[in-house]
């Protein structure tokens, strides 16, 4: 384990380093913005407007009964820009994204393309892993952007069309916009970005260090993922401790 | 490798090389040397640790013990490696898949920023039609036969104009007319470029058609090294079993 996070500390640095060459890498990073936009974004939507639906479910009748559903707007707008959006959004691109890249890099270095690429001075980290750092790093966010308002847009419509709760789509949007600041979408962001480094660089390293073949491949994506989602659970406690005490 | 380039082809020192993966010992002290220009063959059955020395030759691997050295200098030093244009030919083609061929020919210069695109295009062109590839550049690796795969390969390496360049297994899973266009390709690219070549194969008509010198290793160590014929000559029984076994028919009853 200790080893493994060595070598994670390593890449990171060696990617640092190779951010100068960035724009050389410029077709790459578009072409893996463009994938992992076009394979995320309906998804996000989906999933956003359920797990907007699904907490003005559960929380809804709740708040109806003590009679203070007037906050439910606000409740579920802050819910998902500081926590839902971004580390559902997080877990989402780990299992979709993280779990490609890691399939990708795992294949070249089980078929001798790193070795190829290494054989004509080709430094890895600078032709595979900072592309796609930087694409996932900026895509995240993005894709938190999107999912926010469409979470927002899921929890109005089961506020309204439940008969249970019953909050228009005024009250709610009004209670909404009374408590939710731009600081709030900037925490979501920040977060994100965060957990965006987190799935890329653990992706990467796992598909560099991949041996034995395709079942050494699959044994990758199976760890790269769960590290992952492991790895965004535990940085979101620390993260949320840090950003309320940087708010104080 | 953006430093000016060596015309001249380099010489390759083996000193005493070890190596252990594992618990197992694949090297045990392997000694050679190839002067400038030469093609040097190793031979010897599958597991014997030829692709295990190769990629230590090129700095893919690093030894427990001994050196390599190319003009004298070690190749461990990553100056060393930008210094001298070195090619590798990979026993799997080790082709980009995410790439064309075109794209796999050409990376060499674009990544290094050697040349202008349409220049990059133009030399791409020319090498694939100097290997019997013209017009292909557009092609996925993927659409091309074992065969096609490996000249793509080698085309790869043509473009490097490398000062030392290696081949690991280049006829294996190749048909005999093939092996023959494979080898006869390594020749040519000799000729051209005058590089170094250091071949690995247990392939035996290529072994003794392309090779100055041929060393025999066997279990991790060097049997027996010298010119095709002193090899062919050499009555160890192991060379000789490797250099004449043949699969008998069936007796008829």
């Amino acid at each position: 384990m200790f080893h493994n996070i060595g070598e994670i500390l390593i890449l990171s640095w060696r990617t640092l380093l190779a951010l100068p060459q960035a724009w050389r890498q410029r077709q790459k990073v578009f072409d893996q913005l463009a994938y992992i936009g076009l394979a995320s974004l309906s998804m996000v939507c989906i999933l956003s407007l359920f797990i907007g639906g699904v907490l003005a479910l559960q929380t809804g009748p709740v708040l109806v009964e003590r009679g203070i559903s007037s906050v439910l707007g606000g409740m579920i707008g802050l819910s998902m820009c500081k926590e839902l959006a971004p580390v559902m959004m997080a877990i989402l691109v780990a299992g979709r994204i993280g779990s490609a890249m890691s399939a990708e890099i795992g294949s070249m270095q089980v078929y001798e393309e790193i070795d190829a690429l290494r054989t004509m001075n080709i430094d890895p980290v600078r032709y595979l892993v900072l592309p796609r750092m930087i694409a996932i790093a900026l895509s995240l966010p993005v894709l938190v952007l999107f999912s926010i308002p469409v979470g927002w847009f899921g929890g109005a419509l089961v506020c309204q069309f439940n008969q249970k709760i019953a909050v228009n789509f005024d009250s709610y949007f009004q209670n909404l916009r009374d408590v939710v600041q731009t600081g709030d979408v900037l925490n979501g962001l920040f977060k994100s970005f965060i957990f965006a480094l987190a799935i890329g660089i653990i992706s990467c390293h796992q598909g560099l260090i991949t041996r034995g073949g395709p079942r050494g491949v699959g044994r990758s994506v199976t760890k790269a993922v769960v590290n992952s989602i492991v790895l965004i659970l535990i940085l979101d406690y620390f993260l949320t401790r840090f950003l309320l005490y940087v708010q104080k | 490798m953006t430093s000016p380039l060596h015309s001249k082809s380099v010489r390759v020192e083996v000193r005493d090389l070890r190596k252990k993966m594992g618990a197992l010992e694949v090297l045990k002290g392997i000694s050679f040397q190839v002067g400038p220009g030469e093609r040097f063959v190793i031979m010897g059955p599958s597991g014997s640790g030829k692709s295990v020395l190769l990629k230590h030759i090129i700095g893919l691997l690093t030894p427990d013990s001994g050196e390599i050295l190319i003009n004298g200098e070690p190749i461990q030093n990553p100056d060393v490696r930008d210094k001298y244009r070195m090619a590798m030919v990979f026993q799997s083609g080790a082709l980009l898949t995410s790439l064309t061929v075109g794209e796999n020919v050409g990376l060499y210069l674009a990544e290094h920023a050697l040349h202008a695109p349409a220049e990059i295009d133009a030399i791409v062109a020319r090498v694939l039609e100097t290997v019997g590839l013209k017009g292909l550049q557009n092609r996925s690796p993927a659409e091309l036969s074992g065969g096609m795969q490996k000249r793509v390969a080698i085309a790869r390496a043509l473009v490097v104009e490398p000062q030392l360049v290696l081949f690991d297994e280049p006829t294996s899973e190749l048909d005999p007319l093939m092996a023959v266009t494979i080898g006869e390709e390594i020749l040519k690219l000799n000729e051209r470029t005058g590089a170094t070549s250091i071949i690995v194969t247990h392939d035996r008509d290529l072994a003794f058609a392309t090779g100055h010198h041929i060393a025999m290793i066997h279990e991790g160590r060097i049997l027996f090294m010298g010119t095709p014929r002193e090899v062919q000559e050499n009555p160890d029984p192991i060379i000789q079993k490797f250099i004449t076994a043949e699969l008998a028919p069936p007796k008829s009853h």
